[in-house]
């Protein structure tokens, strides 16, 4: 029966039902099980932030703390799933990915296509992403469209405790290597999650808000600023539909391209860099394919082309903010 | 003496908080009979359409069509012909002044479900009402209580109203047993016993009106009268592609034409009732719940169970509702029990008792009395 759980519960859950249910799924990372690895209440923090806490005593032998060593664990953890075990690794910041990038560039993308077929990863890299946590430049970045961009990587990003659950049961029972990316600053937004366990599939958006005047496309945190302006808006005359296409590969562009083609003028929010974005991919496969359906310039409201700054006031703007998109869905509606 | 009436917006579910006006049905000035529907409604999950519940002229259109609005916000005025313009326009300043939109924690403190535990399994279920005889409502197949959105509380103004999620189904256990009717039925014995209700009305829609029966061949003490809507039990014939379909769909796509066919007007069919279906289909047991029922109750496309002459030997009073052009189970079987008051209502498909619910609620109240 659905209660209302905090995004952080959702993940500690999903994590809790599938260690229970398969015994092949472990947990590792820097603090995971708590640094000190006791159980009970001194089982200290269980990860950072406290996602997995609580699961070491659980599950005793399979929450395993590694050493401040990236590129070794994550490593470590696609061996593990070549050899039967469906390890999810936390990557404690996305930014740390970097001493990792042939782990999982060249060698978990690659094994299902180089092997013939034969080979399977199942593995499962939890990060943290986003702006807003005050962390600075190398703590504070959306790196999701870094990992879209090889093929063989899945890439999910839940913008509510719902999905997290659901796409987080998906991501470990798939069988080929996933980055499941959370944003810090959902971590404590509630939402209804069902107690029992169940699946959100990957490549099948969420409409989050129907509409027949403006699409926005919105990626994982950007998901509730863009709900948000379209409730507002709603109030005002101006029916947005808003898409979380939840996970960004596989991408579920059937959703955006139908939703385009009925109000010719798209506003895509990404938290991202501009360039070689999801923004960018978003926009220039609509102008492609439904370039005859558009009636306005596509807008995409993202962070600028700048590392994410340390000062709290310059982060503030960084970050794209309710009123950047309420702004952009308003300059494609009034459009002539 | 003359009457005035507020037309509001209603509360179809316990999540539902605002919803959007989309259209009109009756202009100023328009004579209303109870039942008659004013406006059309959209709340998040279903659209339908605000009815009446007196006599009158409508003599505002308060909200405006695309408006979105609070549950219990003022939409229209009802009132008799020889009421002043001046009384109405008192009527609607004095109520958009004093009006104050519940709250989340007011939306959250209205009726809650619960569970119960019977035989050691999760039931879940929402009373609404007191006293009185009570009655209990069972959904269909792949359905929950929500099915009964539209006359849980129309039906609960005089008595205790309980409607249950059936084993395999909504948030109760997904262990559907033996998967035949009697062992849903003896799920819904249970229920009775722990909650307390030692006899009841019983109304059932589809598969429910199935497990109705069985309950009534099983412990026909329990039974004040049956309401059978649309009901399994009565022939052999089903929609056989519709159960296949319904078991195996779990894409938007492949769910959207099969939950058309339940409705007469398919536009019922909203993407969040498709993405609440999903949401239910992708618990963990419900795939394999599913489709050991509708291999038990419904396998090669034919009912396992007619229980037709369960109904007529009872000697228990029984109503029978059906849409006219029912797409799931054929009309026909409406007449299979003889002693039965039979309605069928023109134009209506298998969801009858969403689609034309003032009509079911008026029967249902006027056959328990």
């Amino acid at each position: 029966m659905a209660r209302k759980i905090t995004y952080q519960q959702a993940i500690n859950e999903a994590l809790d039902q599938e260690m229970t249910r398969d015994p092949s799924v472990i947990v590792m990372g820097e603090d995971v099980a708590g640094g000190a690895g006791a159980p009970g209440d001194d089982d200290a923090w269980g990860g950072v932030l406290g996602v997995t806490k609580g699961l070491y005593a659980k599950h005793p032998g399979r929450v395993l703390d590694t050493p401040i060593s990236e590129s070794g664990y994550i490593g470590a953890a696609v061996g593990a799933a070549c050899n039967g075990l469906r390890p999810v690794a936390e990557l404690m910041f996305i930014d740390f990915m970097g001493v990792c990038f042939d782990q999982i560039f060249n060698q978990a993308a690659k094994f299902r296509y180089m092997f013939g077929g034969k080979a399977k990863t199942p593995v499962v890299i939890r990060a943290m992403y986003g702006a807003g946590f005050r962390a600075a430049a190398q703590h504070s970045q959306c790196l999701y469209n870094i990992f879209t961009h090889i093929p063989g990587l899945k890439v999910v990003i839940p913008s509510n405790p719902y999905d997290a659950k659901g796409l987080l049961i998906q991501s470990i029972r798939d069988n080929d290597p996933v980055i499941f990316l959370e944003h810090k600053a959902l971590y404590t937004m509630e939402g209804d999650v069902p107690e029992e366990s169940y699946i959100v599939p990957f490549g099948e958006a969420a409409v989050v808000q129907e509409g027949d005047d403006v699409t926005i496309v919105a990626f994982g945190r950007m998901v509730n600023y863009a709900k948000d302006v379209g409730t507002s808006l709603r109030k005002k005359g101006v029916q947005c539909e808003i898409i979380d296409p939840r996970t960004t590969s596989p991408m579920d562009f059937d959703t955006i391209l139908e939703s385009v083609e009925r109000t010719g003028r798209l506003v895509i929010v990404d938290e991202s860099h501009p360039r070689c974005s999801m923004a960018s991919d978003v926009s220039g496969f609509i102008a492609q394919e439904a370039f005859g359906a558009l009636k306005a310039p596509i807008q995409m409201v993202t962070a600028p082309h700048v590392p994410v700054p340390f000062a709290a006031s310059l982060e503030d703007l960084y970050i794209p903010s309710p009123a950047r998109i309420e702004e952009a869905v308003m300059r494609v509606k009034e459009y002539r | 003496m003359s009457s005035i009436l507020t037309v509001t917006m209603p509360k179809w579910g316990l999540s539902m908080q605002e919803g959007k006006v989309n259209l009109w049905l009756k202009n100023v000035g328009d004579k209303i009979v109870p039942g008659e529907e004013i406006v059309e409604v959209e709340s998040e999950k279903i659209s339908g359409a605000v009815e009446s519940a007196v006599t009158g002229v409508l003599r505002r259109q308060v909200a405006q069509p695309d408006e979105v609005l609070p549950v219990g916000a003022l939409l229209g005025v009802i009132a008799d012909a020889d009421v002043s313009e001046e009384l109405i326009d008192d009527l609607v300043t004095r109520f958009q002044a004093e009006f104050v939109p519940p709250s989340d924690d007011e939306a959250d403190a209205g009726p809650q479900t619960q569970t119960v535990q019977v035989d050691g399994k999760q039931l879940r279920y929402l009373k609404r009402g007191e006293g009185g005889e009570p009655l209990l409502l069972i959904h269909g197949f792949g359905g929950d209580f929500n099915n009964w959105l539209f006359n849980h509380e129309a039906l609960a103004a005089s008595r205790a109203v309980y409607a249950l999620d059936l084993p395999g189904h909504g948030a109760s256990t997904k262990d559907t047993g033996a998967a035949s009717l009697d062992d849903l039925a003896g799920a819904v014995i249970g229920f009775m016993d722990a909650v307390g209700i030692e006899s009841a009305h019983l109304a059932g829609h589809s598969m429910g009106g199935g497990v109705a029966l069985a309950v009534t061949r099983r412990a026909p003490e329990k039974v004040k009268s049956l309401t059978l809507i649309a009901s399994a039990g009565l022939g052999s014939e089903i929609n056989g592609a519709y159960i296949d379909g319904f078991i195996a769909g779990s894409t938007r796509n492949a769910l959207k034409p099969l939950l058309a066919q339940l409705f007469s007007d398919a536009g019922l069919v909203t993407r969040q009732l498709i993405d609440d279906m999903l949401k239910y289909k992708r618990l963990e047991g419900v795939d394999a719940a599913l489709a050991k029922l509708g291999g038990g109750l419904f396998g090669g496309g034919r009912q396992a169970e007619v229980l037709a002459g369960v109904a007529a030997a009872s000697g228990k009073p029984v109503l029978v509702i059906w849409g006219e052009n029912d797409q799931i189970i054929p009309v026909a079987h409406a007449s299979a029990v003889p002693s039965a008051k039979v309605k069928v209502l023109p134009g209506q498909g298998h969801m009858v008792q969403m689609e034309s619910a003032s009509e079911v609620n008026k029967l249902i109240a006027e056959f328990i009395g």
